[in-house]
């Protein structure tokens, strides 16, 4: 048989064995048979050496054509097969994807707390620092300091909480407000000062709209040229941002605290007419804060002359600002640790509140 | 504060309608709490006439009336027993809402038969029962009513029955109109405005603020026609500087004038009769609080003087009240007969049938009176208004105006007044500095609007001429005597920009502080960021909790009663479990888990970050964040997941220390402190042997026994203030990463040690066995068995060792691993698994 027809013959018999085989082993056997020491093609190339060169060169690239062709047709049809073979296992791998995943709790932080770094980032962006003092206080602090004269009604409006005396017959208090971080602040640093001070408050009430433990938040600032008219412009821009809704209105009035003056509270336009408060929209006014110019009798408590320094001060409550801007009707649950509550009225811990990525 | 709005047009011409009161009001400072404005409140009944009243025939009591209304004949079901035909009174339609009784009418039958309305009382309206004292002075036309019924004169008078209004009204006329009522402001007084407690004070006011003329004319005295016979005598000056007195001899008392107690009516105080209601409409007209005595039960002289523990005498209140200790007593030679400025006696008060009245006006000390008001608990009118600071000059017009009053409707002959003691002088003169205004407000008001408003308000600065205008210029400015709250130049200030407006304040961004933008957060601020969201973020819920908690509770966790101090205890809890300061806060969170779990939540985890207090000193107070899990029993198509345990708590506690950039290796594993956690399954985190840092395991089953919990509960505790501060650095720049070129090697070894040895030892003791090369050690499993020998376990090990430039030689390893097992035995006794 001319060389030519034994080509033609092997690769027709081996390409059929090839796309016929059924598993690796028999790819493996065919590739012996063919390509292996003494498979059909070796043996033929075997033979090449007794031809004249002419005749080698013709048939010495057929037969590399050939083996080349067959190693080809070889490595294809076991990719084939693996493929296969995956498909087959892939299949009995199939999981029903309906099934729950493990129980992993979730988690979530008090809106209190939530609220507290809101306004730390807004009042952070304006410049304030974050001021903080003990809760179990002194009457200096607490009263004194901040213009309350002893067995002035004013103090009779803080239904104080006094510790059991001690020898010397002086005893301590829980702060009734944040103020006396304030007095704190001044006794510490030297003007410009302007600081946020939170806290937990204690004051002698409890009903369905006091708690005898609250949260307050102060601000301060010292200067030698802080007016009013700063004070005003601060506190509309801070609210504006705080309550993340397209349009908030503030107004102004004359209130009387003992440790500013002039003094005001701070309103916020809002709506009450469907049952619950809505802010920014409306004809009601809610009051949210109270603030002034820090009383000279404080400025002098606290060493610094209100001859050459001023400023301003306001606190607020926390609970009832949180109230306001994510719809909780009552305070009690506040400090309930209640899981249903947490988790309904409670922030998430991945976004940190800021100014620029928004608040919440 | 209440007052009408004629009370108020007294003192002040306007013509401003009520918005602009409220609004004005507002402005100056007045906080309006509520405006009541009859015409609104009675807008739904009008009057109407009853044409007949026929029996109901079901019901001795009802009758059915066809009654002429505003909306045309009506058959009306009514029960009043003066019903009768030709009655004139107030009619309800369906529909309209009853406040007395709080329901809305609706067309139901009563007792069979459909009323198409509603005949009101006063009761029914809240307004006045017989305003008119008609239906007294007609009992007559109506007694038959009572008589058919069986019913006693008296009893049908109490039980009165529905409003008798004037023949002469026409039907559908408001009854608003008929009872003229007047709109009724009431507001909230500021501690510093006891002026405001007077309707002249508040007239005052609206008039600086340009809502009208503030008129007030001068009292005129009455002359005495005789001296007073009552001696007046003051024991203690700085009690009671200064107190008129004045006999009216020869009164008939009786009801006051119609107009007087309309008004008294109106903002909430029943009339008695004229003599007790000229002391209080004088009290709310112009802030004066005044006493009346019957002459005849006083017994020698008046006098004022401090009280002793002996003292007591019944009050008005008509309770005793004793131990009077430096209190300002009003007394007279029976003793005690009143406390000054806060409360009279029933020995010597006025009544119907006194004849010489004894009128008091003086001036208490406001601190005082406070001290007293809170000693004795007293409310009262005089009270409220002495402890806030009234007019110390107001004295003698207060005394004349009642003696008019009095005279003209008591009659009577008015003694010559006796004045004991001496008016105080009343607040000092202010410097006030016109620069403060623009510097404190912003807003840059001319001297000459200052001046008005100044004066407005009753104050007289003495203006020096415009030449002398300068930065450091002041205005010696006489304070009026009903201001106590003005002090200094800052008090002046507020009183010019309240009545100008704080609309007016100018609005300026405070300027950027100066210098570079600082870190305004500390680091033990953003340490409780961090530790909080670390939590939050492995399924922990964050809670508040009270700061307090009960003694007892604490007393377990601090090791016992013994160590409970004095200075961390509320004298004046507001409930008895709540009265010490806690030194932890697991025990709120252990029973705030346990009340979940109560409400069927069958997975609790809570955590809080907030302050406990070992000590009352302002550096004591810790800041921990801390963490309970109640966990449910876990259920899981897969197979049980492992049970959150003390490990399960110390790989949250580790979670935190990564976070906040504490590497956990470096705290030493100690035995718990404190008898509330379980003794073998919780442990510490020290720093050196005193300082704990953090504990997490079980709590002790008898802890959470007492504390009402069902265990086991698992809990973490971190003292955020007790973890170092990372060492300070001149800048941000880390050091080069130094990447390992050599792959790692990892051997592992299992030791067979002595029960008691902990594994952490083993593992710390095969780091040390080559610190250079030995990078980690990790403990991954402890076997016990037969084959290990009782009271033996055989910890595993693997240990990474990180060779540098040239990888290790087999040899290398050896040596290595051989000082591994040579530290581990010295160290613990260990033997290599065979």
């Amino acid at each position: 048989m001319a060389i030519e027809q034994q080509v033609q013959e092997i690769e027709a018999s081996a390409a059929a064995a090839i796309a016929s085989s059924s598993d690796e082993a028999a790819l493996e056997a065919i590739r012996v048979a063919e390509l292996g020491k003494k498979g059909r093609v070796s043996l033929l190339m075997r033979e090449l050496g007794g031809m004249s060169p002419e005749q080698r060169q013709v048939v010495g690239p057929a037969l590399n054509g050939l083996k080349d062709r067959l190693t080809a047709a070889i490595t294809s049809r076991k990719a084939e097969l693996e493929l296969a073979a995956l498909n087959v296992r892939l299949e009995a791998e199939r999981e029903d994807l309906t099934l729950p995943p493990r129980y992993e709790p979730v988690g979530a932080l008090h809106p209190v707390m939530q609220v507290f770094e809101e306004l730390a980032a807004i009042f952070a962006d304006m410049g304030f620092a974050v001021a903080e003092g003990p809760d179990i206080e002194d009457d200096f602090h607490n009263f004194t300091a901040l213009n309350f004269p002893p067995g002035h009604p004013a103090r009779e409006m803080h239904d104080t909480f006094f510790m059991k005396p001690a020898a010397d017959g002086s005893r301590k208090l829980l702060r009734t407000h944040t103020s006396p971080i304030q007095v704190r602040a001044m006794l510490a640093n030297k003007p410009p000062i302007r600081v946020i001070a939170p806290g937990r408050v204690y004051r002698k009430d409890w009903d369905a709209t006091h708690t005898p433990m609250f949260h307050q938040i102060e601000g301060l600032v010292i200067d030698d040229k802080v007016h009013m008219g700063h004070l005003k412009a601060c506190l509309t821009e801070a609210f504006s941002r705080f309550f993340e809704v397209p349009n908030t209105t503030s107004r102004f009035r004359p209130h009387f605290f003992p440790f500013t003056e002039p003094s005001a509270e701070m309103d916020i336009r809002c709506d009450r007419s469907g049952g619950e408060i809505k802010v920014g929209e409306g004809n009601d006014w809610l009051e949210i804060l109270g603030c002034g110019m820090v009383h000279p009798n404080v400025l002098r408590s606290c060493n610094i002359d209100p001859e050459v320094y001023q400023g301003f001060a306001f606190g607020l409550g926390v609970d009832r600002l949180a109230m306001l801007k994510y719809g909780m009707n009552d305070l009690r649950p506040y400090f309930e640790a209640d899981v249903e509550w947490i988790k309904h009225y409670g922030f998430k811990p991945w976004l940190l509140p800021t100014v620029t990525g928004g608040l919440s | 504060m209440k007052f009408t709005l004629p009370w108020l047009k007294d003192y002040l011409d306007t013509s401003a309608g009520l918005p602009a009161i409220l609004e004005a009001m507002t402005q100056a400072g007045l906080e309006v709490e509520e405006a009541h404005d009859p015409r609104e409140a009675l807008k739904q009944f009008t009057v109407c006439r009853i044409i007949s009243a026929a029996q109901h025939p079901n019901a001795d009591k009802l009758q059915v009336c066809q009654v002429e209304t505003v909306d045309g004949m009506k058959e009306i079901v009514c029960g009043g027993l003066n019903a009768r035909p030709g009655l004139v009174t107030a009619y309800a339609p369906i529909g309209a809402y009853i406040p007395g009784s709080g329901i809305t009418l609706a067309p139901k039958p009563v007792r069979g038969v459909v009323s198409n309305g509603m005949l009101c009382s006063g009761g029914e309206m809240k307004t006045d029962e017989d305003p008119f004292r008609l239906r007294i002075a007609r009992f007559d036309d109506w007694k038959f009513r009572a008589e058919a019924l069986g019913i006693s004169e008296e009893q049908a008078i109490a039980d009165g029955g529905i409003i008798e209004l004037p023949d002469d009204l026409k039907v559908g006329s408001p009854v608003a109109d008929a009872l003229a009522l007047d709109t009724v402001i009431d507001f909230e007084v500021t501690p510093n405005r006891p002026d405001w407690l007077g309707v002249v004070g508040i007239a005052r006011d609206l008039g600086a603020k340009g809502l009208g003329k503030f008129k007030l004319e001068p009292v005129k005295p009455v002359k005495g026609t005789f001296p007073c016979p009552v001696k007046v005598r003051i024991e203690d000056e700085s009690a009671c500087p200064v107190f008129a007195g004045r006999l009216i001899r020869g009164v008939k008392n009786k009801p006051s004038p119609d107009w007087m107690q309309k008004r008294l009516k109106a903002i909430g105080i029943n009339p008695k009769n004229m003599l007790v209601d000229v002391t209080n409409y004088i009290s709310f007209d112009r802030c004066r609080p005044l006493h009346v005595y019957d002459a005849a039960k006083l017994k020698g002289d008046v006098r004022a003087r401090l009280g002793t523990a002996q003292d007591s005498f019944v009050g008005l209140d008509g309770k005793t009240h004793s131990n009077l200790n430096e209190m300002c007593v009003i007394a007279d030679d029976s003793g005690a007969i009143g406390l000054g400025g806060v409360m009279g006696g029933e020995s010597t008060g006025c009544s119907i049938d006194t004849v010489d009245v004894f009128i008091e006006s003086a001036y208490f000390d406001a601190n005082r009176t406070a001290r007293t008001g809170r000693a004795t608990g007293i409310i009262s009118d005089a009270r409220f208004r002495n402890e806030r600071g009234i007019d110390p000059h107001s004295c003698l017009d207060g005394i004349e105006l009642a003696t008019k009053l009095i005279l003209e409707v008591c009659g009577g002959e008015a003694s010559e007044v006796v004045v004991a003691g001496k008016v105080p002088e009343g607040p000092k003169p202010v410097a006030f500095k016109p620069r403060d205004m623009k510097r404190l407000t912003g807003l840059d008001m001319p001297a000459k609007r200052m001046e008005q408003i100044l004066r407005a308000l009753g104050f007289e600065p003495i203006v020096p001429p415009k030449a002398q205008h300068d930065e450091q210029m002041i205005w010696a400015t006489k304070v009026p005597s009903w201001r106590p709250d003005v002090e200094g130049s800052a008090d002046i200030v507020e009183e010019l920009i309240r009545i100008e407006g704080y609309d007016k304040l100018p609005e300026e961004m405070l300027p950027a502080p100066e210098g570079p933008v600082r870190v305004v957060v500390t680091p033990m601020q953003n340490r409780v960021r961090v530790a909080r969201r670390v939590l939050a973020g492995r399924g922990f819920l964050e809670t508040v909790t009270w700061s307090f908690m009960h003694h007892e509770t604490a007393a377990l966790m601090i090791g016992g009663a013994n160590q409970l101090q004095d200075a961390l205890t509320i004298d004046n809890p507001i409930a008895s479990d709540l009265d010490y300061m806690r030194p932890s806060m697991l025990a709120n969170l252990a029973q705030g888990a346990q009340r979940n779990a109560d409400h069927g939540a069958d997975d609790v985890r809570l955590f809080e970050a907030g302050p406990v207090y070992p000590g009352d000193k302002p550096n004591d107070q810790r800041m921990h964040v801390a963490a309970v899990v109640k966990a449910a029993k876990g259920r899981d198509w897969q197979g049980p997941p492992p049970p959150y345990n003390a490990f399960s708590a110390k790989a949250d506690l580790f979670a935190m220390l990564i976070a906040l950039d504490q590497n956990p290796d470096k705290f030493q594993v100690g035995a718990p402190e404190g008898s509330f956690w379980h003794p073998g399954r919780a442990a510490t985190l020290r720093l050196g042997p005193k300082q704990i840092v953090a504990s997490f395991g079980e709590l002790h089953p008898q802890f959470l026994k007492q504390l009402g919990v069902d265990g086991p509960v698992l809990a973490i505790e971190l003292a955020l203030d007790a973890l170092p501060l990372p060492k300070a650095k001149a800048t941000k720049t880390r050091p080069v990463l130094d990447k390992a070129d050599q792959t790692p090697v990892r051997r592992d070894f299992a030791f067979v040690v002595e029960e008691k040895v902990p594994a952490g030892d083993i593992a710390r003791l095969a780091l040390k066995g080559d610190p250079k090369l030995v990078t980690a050690a990790r403990v991954f499993d402890v076997y016990r068995g037969a084959s290990i020998g009782e009271g033996k376990k055989s910890v595993a090990v693997e240990v990474t060792l990180q060779p540098r430039g040239a990888a290790m030689t087999d040899e290398q390893i050896e040596a290595v691993a051989q000082a591994i097992i040579k530290s581990v035995a010295k160290g613990t006794g260990a033997v290599l698994r065979g």
